[in-house]
């Protein structure tokens, strides 16, 4: 059952096509990657699924609702949460306080004048904060200001901020950029550790070792096209994508 | 018909005065990214440039008044008038025209030094910590200017020759019976002279090059090796002394009082919304059409209409902006939507 | 984290020393009723004021203008009903509330520089209007009073008409001197417990979110411009409220209330004493309210007595300087505080407070949570000034 489907979808700024007819679509509980050189597309694919873009014309259907036109905080209370290619955190708040803000969203939905009660004195709240704080293996550090962490502890904390919503569908926009390797090795593990509670995911991404450990499709943009689509094997040797990567004009 | 004209022209004068205005702080803001709540202070100040020079050439000397026999009775005159007669007189009639000498290294100066003293400590910081300290600014300055100078506005003549009407009517074919004042003509002229000065300098100088493309586009301009900061300065410096002369010019029109800064920057900064924020036309653009579309306003025949209609017009053409077209009418979009 | 305990015990310190001010007051020559009862009403003023700029980052430039509606409704009511202060209070705040909403809805709709102007503009609007338009109901520059032949049904219904101009009344205590100073004190010691309990709340914890990254919290799939428009509209009931109680105290109410300079008063009341903190915005309020009295009472003949011990040439130097930011410059050294406070401590006291505590304490505690303390909602930052979503705005540029 595709989850995430999305139909025709065009885009132009000011007469330059960023989108061409692009379909997609994401199974339920499938981890599908969306890879191709810089400018394909792919971050403004990714903005009209999220909200902050509307395509010209075409469909982005999740779960059977039109994602196009809402607004991103009815989008992920529609049940989708995406990490942003530069960690996107409360700087200034502890970990514990980074979790607890979707984990009240969650609850609460997306306005509740609750102004009496004490926000730290619920249990429940607490419990689902350090329960998400530990499976990024952060819980150490729920009283740390979020600022000061590294890159990739960032991008964890932003994790457990979208794990805690029990989302439907994770948006990864290169959630490795940036990273050492040793940084990109955990967070493929963590990320395939999410797996295992068949959270649908579709991840945009430049590291081939990312997209080739996780993915079990993945599908190929240049220029605003879908070149190819298809499971990692066919991808590997399709020629259309050596072509675009490797010999292919660059916008 | 007349009518028309008239609140036309009674606008543009404004008009120009909300444009020069706008045109630094959008300098200001797009090249610098600086939030400049003391412009409205400079204007002030280059309006009190023009009292300062006016006391300073009218010193003067205590002398017996011959007129007066039968007691003695003493008047002041300027040792201008003293040493140089009708011509001394004449320098002082063009006080204001000539205080442009003063203004123009006094607000550099001025300019120069609060760059380099504050203004680039707060290139990193918040556009709220920006706002903060410049209002505070705009409060010191005006504060020191109501000590020297007292709180009563100054009236500033204008040059004799220049404080009768032009015969406005003639000129365009209309019919007698329509009149401007002079200088608020030659301030509308002052004030295009300006603008053009300023943009030709943008346009024409690879100084202007450099912050043109800075304004676009801060971060490509640094990548190409061009330390952009260098020259803030001197843009600082510019906005300032574009303001100060608005300012000087404006006198005879409105004499000057030390809080005349602040009316005038709250009704540029919407100047500038309106304009859209980092456009330098767009600025100039809409400080003339709010200048003209105040002027209307105050129409009698639209005051019965709506009354207090003209104290409030630019403010409701702002918000009504603000909420149909954020970026104004010739902003660059995304930038400070929200 | 701090414990339900620990609020009680702050709200209990606070209040004591709220209500005993005329106590200790009395050594700073501060103890009289008319300067106590200022402190309590611009306290409420910036503790509201506090809950739009401080929690939530929003940064107005109009609210002095909810100030005047205040004082305008409570006049109203005294005029019109009855020389209770009960309903004019409440009326106040009703139609501040309703003032901040209308305003609000329209100003939020942008953020940063934008919600800035738009909220000066509209301040400039209503004080031009008030000098204007509306001089049916504001009385224009003489300001609105309350006079002999004023209706007030109420009172005329409950003890017959008057023949004298009455005073402001708690059910028939007057509400002049320390009475007066106790009526705004207790409600200071309330909104300070409500403000309190926005800070502890999920509500509050949105309202620092959108401060610290309003972009993010909207993917979190929270409706910032709710969060931001209820804030919004309780500092302008706060503001309110105060503008009501100005009016008790002294029933005249004058636009000038409402000028932009009374709206910068309170950022920097706030900014002063700590912005984002709980009691720092009443301490930012009572410094400045202090202050001036001091320097704005303050002339050359006291500034003479002041350096008479310095040689002669030199105090009148000194005299002359200091000259300047007295009496009518208090503008003035209201200005260059400002200036000073953003340039170097822009947390404000409560800042200078952490930082001294930590200095004495000898920990590197930056990185702890300790650093919040008891009093912050907010953590260490590199600017202490409010500015929030207007990072994701600077990152348009």
């Amino acid at each position: 059952m595709a989850l995430l489907q999305v139909q025709m979808v065009n885009k132009s700024f000011s007469g330059l096509r960023a989108l061409s007819d692009v379909n997609l679509s994401v199974e339920e509980g499938s981890v599908h990657a969306i890879i191709g050189p810089n400018g394909a597309g792919k971050s403004t694919l990714l903005n009209c699924f999220v909200g902050r873009l509307v395509p010209d014309t075409g469909t982005v259907h999740f779960g059977g609702r039109s994602l196009v036109g809402l607004a991103p905080h009815e989008i992920n209370q529609a049940g989708v949460a995406r990490v942003f290619q530069t960690p996107e955190i409360f700087a200034d708040l502890t970990l514990a306080q980074n979790v607890m803000i979707p984990t009240l969203a969650r609850r609460d939905g997306a306005f509740s004048l609750n102004a009496w009660a004490r926000a730290d004195g619920q249990r429940d709240i607490r419990e689902r904060v350090d329960a998400a704080l530990e499976d990024v293996g952060l819980a150490h550090a729920r009283d740390v200001i979020a600022g000061t962490l590294s890159r990739g502890d960032k991008r964890r904390l932003e994790l457990a901020m979208c794990l805690v919503q029990e989302p439907k569908l994770l948006l990864l926009d290169e959630p490795t950029a940036g990273m050492s390797r040793a940084d990109t090795e955990r967070t493929i593990e963590l990320l395939q550790r999410i797996g295992r509670r068949s959270i649908t995911k579709v991840i945009i991404e430049h590291d081939m070792q990312v997209v080739f450990t996780l993915a079990q499709r993945i599908t190929v943009l240049a220029q605003g096209t879908v070149i190819a689509e298809g499971d990692p094997a066919s991808i590997k040797g399709d020629p259309r994508v050596q072509e675009a990567y490797l010999g292919g004009t660059v916008q | 018909m007349e009518a028309v004209l008239l609140q036309l022209l009674n606008g543009v004068d404004k008009g120009g005065a909300y444009a020069l205005i706008a045109l630094g702080l959008t300098l200001i803001f797009g090249t610098l990214g600086v939030v400049n709540f003391a412009h409205g202070a400079f204007f002030m100040l280059g309006a009190f440039c023009a009292v300062t020079m006016h006391k300073l050439l009218t010193i003067s000397k205590q002398v017996k008044d011959e007129s007066v026999t039968f007691f003695d009775s003493y008047k002041e005159i300027p040792y201008l008038e003293l040493w140089l007669g009708d011509t001394g007189a004449r320098i002082i009639d063009y006080a204001v025209p000539i205080a442009i000498l003063l203004a123009i290294p006094m607000m550099l100066v001025l300019g120069i030094a609060l760059e380099r003293g504050l203004i680039r400590h707060f290139y990193r910081r918040t556009h709220a910590d920006q706002i903060l300290v410049t209002f505070g600014l705009a409060i010191v300055l005006q504060e020191v200017v109501k000590a020297y100078f007292g709180a009563n506005p100054i009236p500033m003549p204008a040059p004799e020759a220049f404080s009768g009407s032009a015969a406005v009517g003639e000129w365009l074919g209309l019919g007698g019976g329509i009149y401007y004042p002079w200088w608020r003509l030659i301030y509308f002229l002052f004030s295009l002279a300006l603008i053009a000065a300023v943009f030709a300098f943008l346009q024409y100088t690879t100084f202007g090059m450099v912050v043109r493309a800075g304004m676009r586009d801060r971060e490509t301009v640094g990548l190409f090796g061009i330390n952009i900061e260098r020259r803030f300065t001197i843009v600082f410096g510019i906005a300032v002394v574009v303001a100060g002369l608005a300012g000087l010019m404006y006198t005879p029109v409105l004499p000057p009082d030390y809080h005349m800064g602040m009316e005038f920057l709250v009704l540029s900064f919407v100047v500038v919304v309106v304009g859209g924020m980092g456009s330098l036309v767009g600025a100039v653009v809409a400080g003339f059409l709010l200048g003209i579309l105040q002027s209307f306003a105050s129409m009698n025949e639209i005051k019965d209409l709506i009354p207090g209609i003209d104290q409030i017009i630019i403010y409701l053409v702002a918000v009504i902006i603000l909420l149909v077209r954020p970026r104004g009418l010739m902003g660059r979009q995304g930038l400070m939507e929200t | 984290m701090t414990s339900a305990r620990s609020d009680l015990l702050l709200l209990a310190a606070f209040a004591a020393a709220v209500l005993a001010m005329p106590l200790w007051m009395a050594p700073f020559g501060a103890a009289y009723p008319d300067l106590l009862q200022r402190f309590a009403i611009y306290g409420i003023f910036a503790i509201g004021f506090n809950i739009l700029f401080g929690f939530t980052g929003y940064l107005s430039f109009g609210h002095a203008a909810f100030l005047g509606v205040g004082s305008y409704t409570a006049v109203w009511s005294f005029k019109l009903l009855t020389m209770n202060v009960l309903p004019a209070v409440l009326l106040a705040m009703v139609v501040s509330g309703l003032f901040a909403l209308a305003i609000g809805y329209v100003s939020l709709r942008r953020s940063g520089i934008y919600f800035a102007i738009l909220t000066l503009a509209f301040a400039q609007m209503c004080y031009n209007l008030a000098y204007s338009v509306l001089t049916p109901l504001t009385n224009g520059e003489t300001g609105l009073q309350i006079t002999r032949t004023d209706p007030r049904i109420i009172d005329t219904w409950v003890s017959g008409p008057s023949s004298m101009i009455p005073s402001t009344t708690l059910f028939g205590i007057p509400m002049s001197g320390y009475t007066g100073f106790y009526f705004c004190a207790v409600l200071l010691v309330a909104a300070f417990y409500l403000s309190l309990r926005i800070a502890r709340s999920p509500f509050g914890a949105m309202l620092r979110a959108i401060k610290s990254n309003q972009n993010r919290l909207n993917f979190t799939g929270v409706h910032s411009r709710p969060y931001a428009l209820a804030a919004f509209v309780i500092s302008g009931v706060y503001a309110g409220l105060a503008g009501a109680l100005l009016a008790c105290t002294d029933p005249l109410a004058g636009a000038e209330r409402m000028q932009w300079t009374a709206s910068g008063e309170v950022v920097l009341m706030t900014i002063l004493g700590g912005a984002g903190s709980l009691v720092g915005p009443f301490v930012g309020a009572v410094v400045i309210k202090y202050f001036e009295n001091i320097f704005s009472s303050f002339n050359a003949g006291t500034l003479h007595s002041v350096f008479g011990f310095l040689p002669d040439g030199l105090e009148n130097a000194v005299v002359t300087v200091a000259g300047l930011f007295v009496g009518d410059g208090w503008h003035l050294t209201l200005g260059a505080l400002f200036m000073l406070l953003v340039i170097f401590m822009p947390g404000g006291i409560a800042e200078g407070a952490r930082r001294g505590a930590r200095a004495l304490r000898g920990r590197r505690a930056a990185r702890r949570s300790g650093a919040h303390g008891a009093h912050a909602t907010h953590g260490p930052r590199a600017h202490g000034v409010a500015s929030s979503a207007h990072a994701a705005a600077q990152r348009a540029e």
